[in-house]
């Protein structure tokens, strides 16, 4: 078996924040990302959930060290990443690169797309001009997009076809490991699927692995190998999408599930939806014990005292929880 | 609340300091020799050295800034009996080509270029504010592209070339007034408003047409928010909603940037002040400059330093009060 | 239900004129809505369903904006009516609410004051003791805790959810007979979303206010609306019931819709079912039917798909918009399943 393409190892990032009355220093930390560990095999994609304040896309930023973390390694293809002086960073980047949410704002509109796509190339110093710009039509038609229009604009194109050029711009540098943060959120649902399949065609051609960060949990359901439910900072599940969904055993994780509406009436009154009291802690000051506990229906007296680590607890994947539904 | 006014003025008091320290030095460290400029026609090495040592200039300049803020708060007395001059506090120096306290000089002038600036600030915010509205709301109409069209020759024309048109079209061409000769207004209201009147008309139209743009950005800007939309949602009516949403919304960046505007004015409006004689702090500045009074020199710059200081303190408190959603930041 | 219905709208259009070309945002949409009725729009960018909310209420204005068509609430046209006689509706027999609840309400005001406003503007006598009682009665409605304290917050002291609950008071302030909800939840994270649509389902049952939501998720159409109308560049192309929509729909879009949705449901991998091609631009829309370019079931140059646009017809107990035969439609979909 061969060794794992990313590892995440106890991944801390603290943001300081607050203002101390007469000198502004900063008073307390966000703590956005408190102790994420995962492994991410060659070829397959784990896929993130949770809702706004996680930290999944600061999670997402810690991979690639685009920024920094407080504590905690992650390790790329056998090389430590957080620990790599500026030469070697330099080196290992282009193995991990990235697609973010907004086809909008990720392109630069003074750009063509050809100057988008191969600016990775250029900052690589890979080629020269011509073979830079065969390997940028290469791309475009990699993704689906018709290489004639090399020369055109962001605005001449679709949401969808931005995300596609995007994605031919993560592609460029031949990387092992893409970090999609929110890649189809922003697409209409008819383009998002045109996407996802485009995504995963890309993974059984060229071997990529994924980090796939969503809120959808459809979406991750389907593209994920592995998913890994986050709250305040913290996995409170993780396993393959049959287990996590069908087999649910935190508490956050069914409240999650249950809200997503159906998209069948026929279901209407008969499902159990289980409604979260209350909104979501302060990552300044999360919750004693189990984060969860203000919100979870079936806190008990240990669940304010110990903080429960992510362990197999029966249910046959690791669950953050004292008293696990399976 | 109150954290952020302690902490705002002791930076302010600090930022004080500094700029009158900077000021000193940088004044001291000219090539010009501050004891020659004490004597007149008939000087000679011997009398400038014996006024240097006088004046305390052979003194080290922290010294000397020392006996200079000193005089700021107790008064000073400059030079040795029995000529000496007393000073009282503030002292902000003496002027040897004016045989005068500084301090009174400033006191002089600075009566004329606070109604300057007061009036001028008045007139340019309602016109600038006034044109900007209503370029706004007839966007692309004839009134915008009229409005637009002043505040882009208002930016483009020099003052002085605009003060001195002022002046000829109307004392000379079409001569509605004598050429303007300030007074105080306590002495005569009247006369002072119609000597101001070109003057101020002058600043208005300059400083204007950044207001108008300024404004009219502002607005059609906030016109497209969607807390407008709700407003008119909910039934309100569009002067209601132009007034109570919209202005409230778009001022308050504008109201800031005036407060800056006119604390620079209150530093001296030196081309105006020239152009139409007034007798304010910007032609004291310009004359020190012309007779190198340096002693007067640094207490301008400083005095206008600190109205920018002070107005900076001012204007953030005011954003704070404005806009609630700074106050927690 | 019986009796004429609460909102009518007929051959509505509206169009904007920009530097592109014009642009026709809706295209000819007509519909009703009956007391009581809870109906959803549900279409992706570009399909007009926001503009025809906002047209309802007469959202939509400008030098460069062209509405024509009826809108007859309660009888009285809508579109008729001068800006003053307009003014009396809005926030009182009708109601709206946005989809992003942070920019929706006024930062620079307490959210007392704020839905105080909101009644003030139609019972201009009423003394303050009613206004506050008014609005702390609201609060409480729509679940904010505190109510008597968090009347002087300002909108940026309150989370998403609550902030989303405090638009929905100030629209249900003074009774109204129909409530436009603009993407309520779309801004909302999914839990809280849950919160909210639960609030508007228990609003609705107490006063009985006619719900008209406008959205683009299907799982939310299908959790809270009776009757759906989707919607595709700009016009109507099926009218029916919630259960019909999911259960036989009888237009290609929707089928599309549904199959790119439905396969993220069921487990495991495999193509998604997609729409190929991208939704039309609004200022060149083809002649003739606007999906064509992306249906499976088009006739071919110089059928009726590429010459006519394609008008609302009765299916079942529904209406849609498509030339093909109603019977050859539902073999097809029933070919490529549900």
């Amino acid at each position: 078996m061969s060794a794992p393409v990313l590892q995440a190892t106890n991944l801390v990032k603290y943001f300081p924040t607050g203002k101390s009355p007469l000198l502004h220093r900063p008073t307390a930390e966000v703590k956005a990302v408190d102790g994420v560990s995962f492994t991410l095999e060659r070829g397959s994609t784990l896929g993130i959930v949770g809702e706004s304040g996680c930290g999944k896309s600061t999670l997402g930023r810690l991979l690639g060290r685009l920024i920094e973390p407080s504590s905690g390694t992650v390790v790329l293809d056998g090389h430590d990443l957080t620990a790599a002086g500026n030469p070697e960073l330099r080196r290992l980047r282009p193995q991990i690169q990235y697609v973010f949410q907004d086809p909008y704002s990720c392109l630069n509109p003074r750009h063509s797309i050809a100057e988008s796509i191969a600016t990775p190339m250029r900052v690589q110093k890979l080629y020269g001009r011509a073979e830079e710009r065969q390997h940028v039509r290469d791309l475009m038609e990699r993704v689906g997009l018709n290489p004639e229009h090399i020369n055109r604009f962001p605005h001449e194109f679709s949401g969808g076809q931005r995300q596609r050029i995007g994605i031919a711009r993560a592609l460029a540098l031949q990387p092992k490991v893409i970090v999609a943060d929110e890649p189809v959120s922003a697409l209409d649902v008819s383009v998002q699927a045109q996407i996802l399949n485009l995504l995963e065609g890309l993974q059984a051609s060229l071997g990529l692995s994924y980090v796939f960060i969503a809120h959808d949990l459809g979406v991750v359901r389907h593209i994920a190998d592995q998913v890994a439910v986050m709250y305040l900072g913290r996995i409170v599940e993780i396993g393959s999408p049959g287990a996590v969904y069908g087999n649910t055993s935190h508490p956050y994780t069914q409240a999650l599930l249950s809200a997503v509406p159906v998209a069948d009436p026929r279901g209407k009154g008969t499902r159990q939806r289980q409604v979260l009291v209350g909104d979501v802690p302060s990552p300044i000051n999360p919750p004693s014990g189990c984060r969860f506990r203000t919100r979870c229906p079936q806190a008990q007296e240990r669940c304010a005292l110990e903080e429960p680590q992510l362990a197999d607890r029966g249910g046959g994947h690791p669950v953050a929880c004292h008293f696990p539904l399976a | 609340m109150l954290y952020f006014v302690v902490r705002r003025t002791i930076f302010a008091v600090v930022l004080l300091i500094a700029v009158s320290f900077f000021t000193y030095v940088l004044f001291a460290a000219l090539p010009t020799d501050p004891a020659a400029l004490t004597c007149g026609k008939n000087c000679t090495p011997e009398v400038i050295e014996r006024n240097r040592v006088r004046l305390g200039y052979d003194k080290p300049i922290l010294e000397q800034y020392g006996q200079f803020v000193k005089g700021i708060f107790a008064g000073r007395t400059y030079g040795p009996e029995p000529v000496a001059v007393h000073c009282d506090a503030p002292s902000l120096g003496y002027s040897f080509k004016r045989h005068e306290c500084v301090t009174d000089l400033i006191t002089r002038s600075l009566p004329v270029t606070i109604s300057l600036s007061i009036g001028a600030f008045v007139l340019w915010m309602v016109l600038g504010i006034g044109l900007g509205v209503v370029a706004a709301l007839k966007r692309n109409r004839w009134p915008d592209r009229a409005a637009t069209a002043f505040s882009v020759v208002g930016i483009s024309l020099p003052t002085f070339f605009v003060g001195l048109l002022a002046v000829l079209i109307f004392t000379i061409w079409w001569p509605i007034m004598d050429f303007p000769r300030y007074t105080g207004f306590l002495d005569n209201p009247w006369k002072w408003a119609s000597a101001l009147i070109l003057p101020w008309v002058t600043l208005a139209i300059v400083s204007a047409s950044t207001y108008v743009r300024l404004t009219r950005n502002g607005v059609i800007e906030t016109m497209n928010e969607e807390f407008v939309r709700l407003g008119l949602a909910k039934g309100l009516s569009r002067r209601v909603l132009i007034v109570k949403y919209v202005l409230r919304a778009a001022l308050v960046p504008i109201v800031t940037i005036a407060g800056l505007d006119f604390a620079a004015l209150l530093g001296g409006a030196v081309i105006t002040e020239s152009v139409f004689n007034l007798p304010g702090l910007g032609k004291l500045a310009i004359a020190a400059v012309v007779d190198s009074d340096l002693p007067v020199l640094v207490a301008t710059t400083l005095v206008s330093a600190a109205f920018i200081v002070v107005a900076n303190a001012v204007v953030d408190f005011c954003y704070g009060f404005l806009d609630p959603r700074v106050r927690d930041a | 239900m019986s009796g004429s219905p609460l909102l009518s709208v007929a051959d509505l259009r509206v169009s904007f004129t920009t530097p592109d070309g014009v642009v026709r945002a809706v295209d000819g949409v007509s519909f009703d809505v009956r007391a009581g009725e809870t109906i959803g729009i549900v279409g992706e960018s570009g399909s007009g369903k926001s503009v025809t909310a906002n047209a309802i209420m007469r959202l939509n204005f400008g030098e460069r904006v062209e509405t024509s068509g009826s809108i007859l609430f309660d009888g009285i046209d809508l579109a008729a009516l001068d800006d003053e006689a307009m003014r009396r509706h809005r926030g009182s027999d009708i109601a709206m609410v946005f989809q992003d609840p942070l920019s929706a309400l006024n930062p620079f005001a307490r959210v007392g004051a704020q839905i105080g406003e909101a009644y003030r503007i139609h019972h201009p006598k009423a003394p303050k003791s009613e206004i506050r009682e008014v609005v702390l009665d609201s609060l409480q409605r729509v679940g904010i805790p505190e109510p008597t304290k968090r009347v002087r917050s300002y909108p940026h002291e309150f989370s998403g959810g609550m902030r989303q609950r405090i638009v929905i008071a100030m629209a249900l302030v003074n009774d109204p007979r129909l409530l436009i909800a603009d993407e309520p939840t779309t801004a909302l994270d999914v839990t809280v979303q849950a919160q909210i649509l639960e609030l508007v389902q228990r609003i609705q049952a107490e006063s009985g206010t006619a719900v008209l939501l406008i959205t683009h998720d299907l799982g939310v159409i299908a959790e809270v609306t009776e009757r759906v109308l989707v919607m595709y560049a700009g016009r109507v192309v099926e009218d029916t019931s919630v259960n019909d929509v999911f259960s036989r729909p009888s237009h290609p879009y929707t089928l599309g819709l549904l199959g790119s949705v439905r396969s993220l449901d069921s487990a495991g991998r495999g193509s998604l079912r997609a729409i190929p091609g991208a939704p039309p631009s609004l200022v060149n829309l083809p002649q003739g039917c606007a999906f064509r370019p992306r249906c499976a079931f088009d006739l071919g140059e110089g059928s009726a798909c590429a010459t006519t646009v394609p008008v609302l017809s009765e299916v079942g107990a529904g209406r849609s918009a498509c030339h093909l035969g109603v019977e050859v439609r539902r073999h097809l979909i029933e070919q490529v399943g549900t």
